[in-house]
């Protein structure tokens, strides 16, 4: 079942594509591009996944991360990071802030809609997050 | 043989650093102490069977102890065990391995050096790829285009009729990024160009500096006759791989040009002839910066100044941003140096001349009077911190076989390789041993 996603993207060509491919499959698509309001636009959407890019003006994705995390009603909200930093280091670091899922650019769209799908997919069933699990661990 | 009249130096030598007494020394060998006084102060000339026992007794061959060893190729072995992994529990016969393999030792020696240097390119590739914002920026640019484009491509390719509206849009998008593409890739490959013309090839461009200098003798007979100018002579300069470098020699060309032009060759060396070589004399006389003198004094020919000199200048953070080699003296690369060296005393009294006489420990080190005095390298302007640099004109004694006089104080080249105990200057353990032959461990 389909939702409504947030995503924070500045590069307004992705975004399009991305909202397109979205809103083809039913979701509810809202794009912003700033990092310095996204917690606020996120929080007024109140969202069932957001796609986050990692390098953002205003505030970077790795700062808006660690703020939905301290948010209690959005502890668990998948969130599906992506960024042209793909180096292990960068994926841990997202991991450890809260990142859900850590994807690369360029990535399919096959690969982003299988994302969305499964990250969706483990919130109805009420799974943990990834970043939970290593919390946990 | 011109190491002869050093043999008497290097007995002493090699005797302190075994810890040996002159008179335990004198009776194993079955002189006198006066005698061996006498040989140690070369006012005896030994040889033959004394010579072999004396070698035999101190542990080296007898060569050493006539030809010696020479300084800078006993210096670069000495940082090659100082960096080496394993612990370098001869090191204390490293004159001996220099003595009687000179060769191998030479291809060590080289190969540390290269091996330092290609340790400078990957540390200097590495912080370029993890700090650098341009080529940051740069990659992201691409990535993110080459992401759109996918994206919009992949939408374009699916089977099925796409709206006229979406797919002129998405067409409309993806010549957009395909131009942003050309254009961020073009300005990454001039990027990557740009960066293999670069320092990173060859190391620091200070180290690259000081090959050019090196390779003239620190000495452009042009600039002095001005002939041609400083960037002139930057620019054809085939040495100078790196943009970093042709600019830091152009900028000490520069220097060099003014100072030539104030002070030039023939009256300087009319005023030495007068004065002696005292910089703060000569300053005056000439009217400019004792800074300026202390450089200008480094680099004209030995033969006009009468003796040879060293240079070293620093900026506020102690780091070396230009040095002139002299025999007698060890500078270490432009790495950390011994914090008791003049030049960082004159750091910390900005304007205030400093002279001292200095030593250091080891073979071929020798007294060396030592002049220094930091300057603003801008004029004051009120709420800025003054940007501080500091120069030391290095003068080692011509007299190596002088005992080191009683006001000169013992100073190092860097931590590592030096052997004074209770340094309160030290920094770190140093991977020598003491005339006992325990490793300095102690900070």
């Amino acid at each position: 079942m389909a939702g409504r996603v947030v995503l924070i993207e500045d590069e307004a060509n992705i975004a399009e594509a991305i909202r397109f491919l979205l809103s083809r499959e039913g979701w509810q698509v809202k794009v912003h591009a700033d990092g310095s309001d996204a917690l606020a636009v996120i929080e007024a959407e109140a969202p069932d996944l957001v796609i986050l890019d990692l390098m953002l003006p205003g505030k970077s994705g790795m700062e808006i991360i660690r703020e939905i995390r301290e948010v209690e009603a959005m502890a668990h909200l998948p969130v599906l990071m992506l960024t042209a930093r793909g180096q292990l280091k960068d994926r841990e670091m997202a991991e450890r802030a809260g990142v859900t899922r850590f994807m690369t650019k360029p990535f399919s769209n096959t690969e982003v809609l299988t994302a969305v799908r499964d990250l969706n997919a483990q919130a109805q069933q009420g799974m943990p997050s990834v970043s939970s699990i290593c919390d946990a661990g | 043989m011109a190491g002869d009249s050093l043999t008497g130096s290097r007995i002493r030598e090699r005797r302190l650093m075994l810890g040996l007494r002159q008179a335990d020394l004198a009776r194993d060998v079955g002189i006198s102490a006066s005698y061996l006084n006498l040989i140690e102060h070369n006012r005896r000339r030994i040889g033959g069977k004394l010579l072999v026992t004396l070698a035999n007794v101190l542990g080296v061959e007898p060569s050493i102890l006539t030809d010696g060893v020479e300084a800078t190729l006993v210096a670069s072995l000495r940082e090659a065990a100082a960096e080496a992994r394993t612990p370098a529990v001869e090191i204390d016969r490293v004159d001996e391995f220099a003595g009687r393999f000179p060769g191998w030792a030479e291809v060590l020696a080289e190969t540390h050096g290269r091996i330092g240097a290609l340790e400078r390119t990957v540390r200097s590739l590495s912080d370029r790829l993890t700090h650098d914002p341009h080529l940051a920026a740069s990659l992201h640019e691409v990535l993110s285009t080459a992401a759109a484009i996918r994206s919009t491509a992949g939408i374009l390719a699916e089977p099925g009729e796409l709206e006229a509206e979406w797919r002129d849009r998405f067409h409309r998008n993806l010549d957009e990024d395909a131009q942003r593409l050309a254009d961020s890739s073009r300005a990454l490959v001039r990027f990557l160009d740009d960066s293999d013309q670069g320092a990173e090839r060859r190391g620091i461009p200070q180290e690259e500096v000081e090959a050019f200098f090196t390779a003239r003798g620190f000495y452009f007979a042009e600039l002095e006759a001005g002939e041609r100018s400083a960037q002139q002579i930057a620019d054809a300069a085939s040495e100078l791989d790196s943009r970093a470098a042709r600019k830091l020699a152009a900028a000490a060309l520069a220097d060099y040009e003014t100072d030539a032009r104030e002070m030039p060759l023939a009256i300087l060396q009319e005023a030495l002839g007068r004065c002696g070589v005292a910089p703060d004399v000569l300053a005056r006389e000439f009217g400019v910066d004792l800074h300026r003198m202390l450089r200008r004094l480094a680099v004209i020919p030995e033969e006009v100044l009468g003796r040879p000199a060293g240079l070293v200048i620093c900026d506020a953070s102690g780091s070396i941003l230009f040095r002139k080699p002299v025999a007698g003296f060890s500078l270490p690369r432009f790495g950390a140096s011994c914090p008791l060296w003049p030049l960082f005393t004159a750091l910390s009294q900005p304007g205030r001349p400093i002279r001292r006489r200095v030593h250091q420990q080891g073979r071929a080190a020798r007294d060396s009077a030592c002049f220094a005095i930091s300057w603003t390298a801008e004029p004051p302007i009120f709420d800025h911190d003054p940007v501080l640099r500091a120069a030391m004109l290095i003068l080692p004694s011509q007299l190596p076989d002088e005992p080191v006089p009683e006001d000169s104080r013992p100073v190092g080249a860097s931590c590592r390789i030096c052997v004074r105990r209770g340094c309160a200057a030290r920094r770190e353990p140093s991977i020598l041993r003491d005339a006992d032959g325990a490793e300095h461990a102690q900070m």
